[in-house]
C-alpha cells in the first residue's frame, strides 16, 4: 500500500538536523515538556514510518492531531525544514491509514469537511440559519430558559461560543467590480468561507483601502472555500479541487494580485503550485497563482502604504499575529506598519505576540483543553497591556480572542488591522 | 528491568515506554548517526529519585544515559540499545540568585537562556552562550564544558562552576565546592565532573559563579581579500592588550551562503568576513573600538564599518547570526565539526580545510571563533549518498590530524562521545587514555554511567 510520508521527497525529511531549536517554540512541548509533543519529535517519527521502522499507529494519529500546526517552528528553524508540507502529508497519512476512525469523527468530517465547506451555497444557507437563530430571539430563549443544560457541558461551552453572523454576507456588501478614481493595479479579492459569514464587514474594508490605494477589485459573489482546513486535516484531494475551483474564478494572468485577508487562508493559497504540481492542466496557472498570491498587508507595503491624513482620533492598539501570517508566510512587519500609519494611532507590543491563541483552525473544537490553556495564556497578556483594541488579521484568531474576552470578561474590542485603516481612510473624508 | 519499581519512584506519567517515545529520546542533535531504541525514558523530579533510579540500575547492571533537552553535538546522549534514558528537564528550578556573593544556584534542568535571563534580573552577567542556549540545560553544559561565542574573553562554561550535586553510580549524593573564591581543600573534584558527559555521575544541581554586567558594548565587521590578513589583525588586536568579547570569522564558502539566504549585501569575492565587538566600561570600549577599527585597517581589511547604534549593531551581527542557519539550509546532512587550533595557527587551518574540500570534492564551509581558535568546518552533503559519506569520512580524519599537528583538539566544545570516539587516542595518546579508564573504573566499577561514550571500555 502506498504512503504519503513513503512518496514523499525524502530529503525533506532529512532536512530536520534534529538540532532542538524549534523546542522552545513549541506551544505543546512547552505545556508537557515531552519530546514526541513537539516538532522534531514528531518529524523523527514521521522519519521513522518512512523508513519502514514505525506503523501510523494510533498514537502516531493522536500526536499529528495534538500539533496546532502553527508553524512556530518553522520561523525557529536554522535548517528551513518544510514542515508545514510534513504536517500535512502526516495528517494525510493517518487518514489513509483508518487509525483515527470512528463513527462520531466520520459523521462530523463529512458533514462539515466534505459537506459543507466544499459547498459555498450550504455555507451560506447554514450561516442564514444561524443568524435567524441569533436574531429571532431564539438563541435568547434558549439561553434564558437555561435550555443548553440539557445537553453535555462540552455542547454547552460550543453553543456560548457561537459566533455573530453578520446580517449581510459579502457579495450584498462588495460589488463584483469596483473600480478607484484612477487604476494603477488590478487585485482580485478573496473574501473567504468563514470570513464571508461572519466578517464580510472586513471583506468591505478591504475593498476600500485597495480603492484608496488606487486598486480596481475583481470580487466574485460566489466564492469556494480555499481548501485550507481540508489541506491541513489530511484530505488532499479535497483540497486540490478546491484550489482548481479558486483557479477557476479568477483570470490569473490579466490581474496584478491575488488579495486575502486572512492569514490562514493566505498561507495555504500561497502553495496551491504544490498542491496542483501534476495535475496537467491546472499546474501551469497554479504556479503564476502562487506567485500573485498576497496577503493584504504584504501587498499594501509592497505597492507603497498610503498613510490617512487629518486629524484621527487617538486610539491604543495592539497586536496579536495570526500564526499562518507570522509564521507561514513570514509576514511580521506589514501589518505593525499598517497600524503606525494611522495618525493618533499608538501600537503598544503583545508580549509573545505571535505565540498560538490556541483557534488554530478546528482545534478549539477537537483538542479543547489545550486550546483553552493557550487562550488563557493570549488573554492574560492581552489583559496585561491594558490596551482596549487588539488588532488580528484572520478569522480563527478573531473567534477566538472574542471568546477569551468573554470567558474572561475583560472589555476589549477585536478588530482587523484593515478595518482601523478603512476607518481612518473615512474619517479623513469626513474632515 | 523492574519497570514496576521505576513507576514506583517516579509515579507513572514519568515512565516512558511507548514505541513512539522510544523513537524520540533515541537521538540528540548529532548527525549521521544510526539510532538505537533504549527500553524506556523516566524523568526525575528530585535528586532522591535520581539516586533510587541509580541505585536500582545499579542492583541490575543496566546502563544509564542522562540527558537535558538532546540538543548536544558528538551524541553524548544517545542511548544504546536497551539503555534507560534519564531525563532531567523536570527538575529545571532556579533555586537562589546570590547578589552578595554573585552565585545561582540551579537544578541541572535549567534552561541556559533562563539562567542568563535571571542573572540579567539581577543585573548581572552569565557568560557562556552555546548556540543551543534558548533549550539547552545547564546539567547538560557543564556535562560538556560547552563553549559559546564569548570564550576569548570570558572563557567556557568550567570557569563558572562553583559548586555542584552530583549523584554517584551508587545512588550516593554528594556536595563539590561551595561558594568562596578560594578554597584548596583536597582535590577539585568538581573539576573531573566537569565535561565528563554522564559517564562518571550524574549532576543534579549547579551552583554557577555570575559577574557584573558590562556597561557598553560596540559592534564592527570587517571585510578581507585574504584570510591571512583577517587572522592577522586577530593578532594585532590581542597584542595591543584589547581582549574583545567576540571575534567570529566567516570563510568564503560561508560567506556565499549566507548572502544567497539573508541577501544582506555581504560581497562574495571577499575571502573573509571578521565580527568584532568589545564590552565594558563606556569609555574603554570607545577607545578599544576605535584601535581596533584602525588595526583591522593597517592589517589589510578592504572594509571596516563601525556599529553606531544598537539596531546597527544587529544589522552587522546579523552574518554571523545567519552563518549556521545557511550552511544547514544547503543539502539535507549537514555536519557540524568543531576541530580548533592555537589561534596563531587558524589562517593555516582554514587554508587546510579549504584544499581537503577541493581534494575530496566536498563542500565545507567554515566559520567559527578567531579569538579562541575553534572553528567550525561544516560539511554540506546527504547521509545517503554512501559514496560522498565515505570521502566525507577520509577528509574528516585529515582535518583532524592537522588540527592536532598544528598543537590543537578534535573538540573544542561540543564534546567526544561517539561521534569523535575513534579519533581520540591519536590525539590524545595511549596514557591518557588508560588514566580515563582507571579513574571511570574507580568512580563508576559496575560501567553503568552512559558506557561505550568517549572510549571503550577497555
Amino acid at each position: 500500500m502506498s504512503s504519503h510520508l513513503k512518496d514523499l521527497d525524502y530529503s525533506v525529511l532529512q532536512q530536520c538536523m534534529h538540532c532542538g531549536m524549534c523546542l522552545p517554540t513549541c506551544p505543546t512541548y512547552d505545556a508537557t515538556k515531552l519530546e514526541r509533543h513537539s516538532p522534531r519529535g514528531r518529524i523523527a517519527l514521521m522519519r521513522s514510518i518512512a523508513d519502514g521502522q514505525l506503523e501510523a499507529t494510533e498514537a502516531f494519529g493522536d500526536e499529528m492531531y495534538y500539533c496546532l500546526g502553527c508553524l512556530a517552528c518553522t520561523t525557529a528553524c536554522p535548517a528551513g525544514v518544510d514542515y508545514a508540507h510534513l504536517f500535512e502529508m502526516a495528517r494525510a497519512e493517518c487518514e489513509r491509514s483508518g487509525k483515527l476512525k470512528s463513527v462520531k469523527r466520520d459523521v462530523i468530517r463529512a458533514t462539515l469537511i466534505k459537506g459543507f465547506f466544499m459547498h459555498p451555497h450550504w455555507m451560506r444557507l447554514l450561516g442564514r440559519v444561524i443568524w435567524l437563530y441569533e436574531v429571532t430571539g431564539v438563541q435568547w430563549l434558549i439561553r434564558t430558559l437555561k435550555l443548553t443544560k440539557l445537553v453535555p457541558q462540552r455542547y454547552q461551552d460550543l453553543e456560548a461560543q457561537t459566533p455573530e453572523v453578520k446580517a449581510k454576507f459579502s457579495n450584498q456588501l462588495i460589488a463584483p467590480i469596483e473600480t478607484p478614481k484612477t487604476t494603477k493595479y488590478r487585485v482580485g479579492l478573496l473574501t473567504g468561507c468563514v470570513q464571508d459569514l461572519f466578517y464580510s464587514d472586513i471583506n468591505r474594508d478591504t475593498v476600500d483601502v485597495l480603492l484608496a490605494h488606487g486598486c480596481e477589485v475583481f470580487t466574485p459573489p460566489v466564492q469556494y472555500c480555499c481548501g485550507s482546513l481540508h489541506g491541513h486535516n489530511g484530505e488532499l484531494d479535497a483540497a486540490a479541487e478546491l484550489a482548481r475551483k479558486q483557479l477557476d474564478m479568477f483570470d490569473v494572468f490579466k490581474l496584478d494580485a491575488i488579495i486575502t485577508n486572512a492569514g490562514g487562508c493566505g498561507s495555504h493559497l500561497k502553495h496551491y503550485d504544490r498542491l496542483l504540481e501534476h495535475d496537467p492542466v491546472y499546474a501551469e496557472r497554479a504556479k503564476i497563482w502562487s506567485h500573485k498570491m498576497k496577503d493584504i498587508h504584504e501587498w499594501l507595503v509592497e505597492i507603497g502604504l498610503r498613510a490617512p491624513k487629518g486629524q484621527q482620533p487617538a486610539q491604543i492598539v495592539t497586536y496579536h499575529e495570526s500564526c499562518h501570517l507570522a509564521h507561514g508566510q513570514q509576514i511580521t512587519q506589514q501589518p505593525r506598519a499598517m497600524l503606525r500609519s494611522i495618525p493618533g494611532l499608538k501600537l503598544v507590543e503583545l508580549p509573545e505576540s505571535n505565540w498560538c491563541c490556541g483557534s488554530a483552525g478546528v482545534y478549539n473544537i477537537t483538542q479543547p483543553d489545550m486550546s483553552a490553556q493557550l487562550l488563557a495564556r493570549k488573554m492574560q497578556h492581552i489583559a496585561g497591556t491594558q490596551s482596549p483594541i487588539v488588532a488580528t488579521a484572520n478569522p480563527g484568531c478573531f473567534l477566538q480572542l472574542v471568546n477569551g474576552a468573554r470567558k474572561y470578561g475583560i472589555t476589549i474590542q477585536v478588530v482587523a488591522p484593515i478595518s482601523l485603516l478603512a476607518r481612518a481612510f473615512r474619517h479623513e473624508s469626513c474632515n | 528491568m523492574d519497570l514496576q519499581t521505576l513507576r514506583q519512584i517516579v509515579g507513572n506519567e514519568n515512565v516512558l515506554t511507548q514505541k513512539e517515545d522510544l523513537i524520540v529520546y533515541s537521538y540528540d542533535g548529532t548527525a549521521a548517526q544510526d539510532h538505537q531504541l533504549p527500553l524506556a525514558v523516566v524523568f526525575a523530579r528530585t535528586t532522591s529519585e535520581v539516586s533510587a533510579i541509580v541505585k536500582l540500575c545499579a542492583a541490575e547492571n543496566l546502563p544509564l544515559v542522562t540527558r537535558g533537552s538532546g540538543t548536544g553535538l558528538s551524541g553524548g546522549s544517545m542511548p544504546p540499545a536497551g539503555a534507560l534514558v534519564l531525563c532531567l528537564t523536570k527538575m529545571d528550578q532556579i533555586l537562589e540568585v546570590d547578589s552578595r556573593n554573585l552565585t545561582l544556584l540551579c537544578e541541572a534542568g535549567a534552561i541556559t537562556q533562563t539562567v542568563a535571563a535571571r542573572a540579567e534580573q539581577a543585573g548581572l552577567f552569565y557568560p557562556p552562550d552555546p548556540g543551543s542556549g534558548k533549550i539547552s540545560t545547564i546539567g547538560g553544559n557543564v556535562a560538556e564544558n560547552s563553549g559559546g561565542l564569548r570564550g576569548l574573553k570570558y572563557g567556557v562554561t568550567r570557569n563558572y562552576v562553583m559548586g555542584m550535586e552530583v549523584v554517584l553510580a551508587d545512588g550516593s549524593v554528594i556536595w563539590l565546592g561551595n561558594k568562596c573564591v578560594k578554597d584548596v581543600a583536597g582535590y577539585s573534584m568538581k573539576d573531573v565532573f566537569i565535561g565528563s558527559e554522564g559517564t562518571l555521575g550524574i549532576i543534579t544541581k549547579v551552583l554557577l559563579k555570575l559577574i557584573p554586567k558590562p556597561a557598553a558594548r560596540k559592534t564592527l565587521l570587517a571585510v578581507y581579500d585574504r584570510m591571512e590578513s583577517a587572522a592577522e589583525t586577530v593578532s594585532a588586536i590581542i597584542a595591543a592588550q584589547i581582549i574583545p568579547c567576540t571575534l567570529e570569522f566567516l570563510d568564503r564558502v560561508t560567506i556565499g551562503c549566507v548572502e544567497g539566504y539573508a541577501k544582506i549585501g555581504l560581497p562574495l569575492d571577499a575571502e573573509a568576513i571578521l565580527l568584532m565587538e568589545t564590552d565594558g566600561h563606556t569609555a574603554a570600549v570607545e577607545e578599544e573600538a576605535a584601535a581596533m577599527e584602525a588595526l583591522a585597517r593597517k592589517n589589510g581589511a578592504r572594509s571596516v564599518q563601525v556599529a553606531q547604534s544598537v539596531e546597527e549593531s544587529n544589522k552587522l551581527a546579523a552574518a554571523r547570526r545567519t552563518a549556521f542557519s545557511a550552511l544547514a539550509r544547503v543539502s539535507p546532512t549537514t555536519i557540524l565539526e568543531d576541530a580548533t587550533v592555537p589561534r596563531s595557527e587558524l589562517a593555516k587551518m582554514v587554508r587546510r580545510i579549504q584544499e581537503i574540500a577541493k581534494q575530496y570534492d566536498l563542500k565545507i564551509g567554515t566559520f567559527g571563533h578567531m579569538g579562541d581558535g575553534n572553528l567550525h568546518p561544516t560539511f554540506l552533503t546527504n547521509e545517503k549518498n554512501h559514496v560522498e559519506m565515505a570521502r566525507v569520512e577520509k577528509a574528516m580524519v585529515e582535518i583532524f590530524d592537522y588540527a592536532v599537528e598544528l598543537g590543537g583538539t578534535i573538540t573544542g566544545e561540543h564534546g567526544v562521545g561517539i561521534a569523535k570516539k575513534p579519533f581520540l587516542a591519536k590525539a590524545l595518546g595511549d596514557g591518557s587514555i588508560a588514566l580515563f579508564r582507571s579513574l571511570k573504573q574507580s568512580l563508576d566499577p559496575k560501567g553503568i554511567l552512559n558506557p561505550g561514550k568517549i572510549f571503550d571500555a577497555a
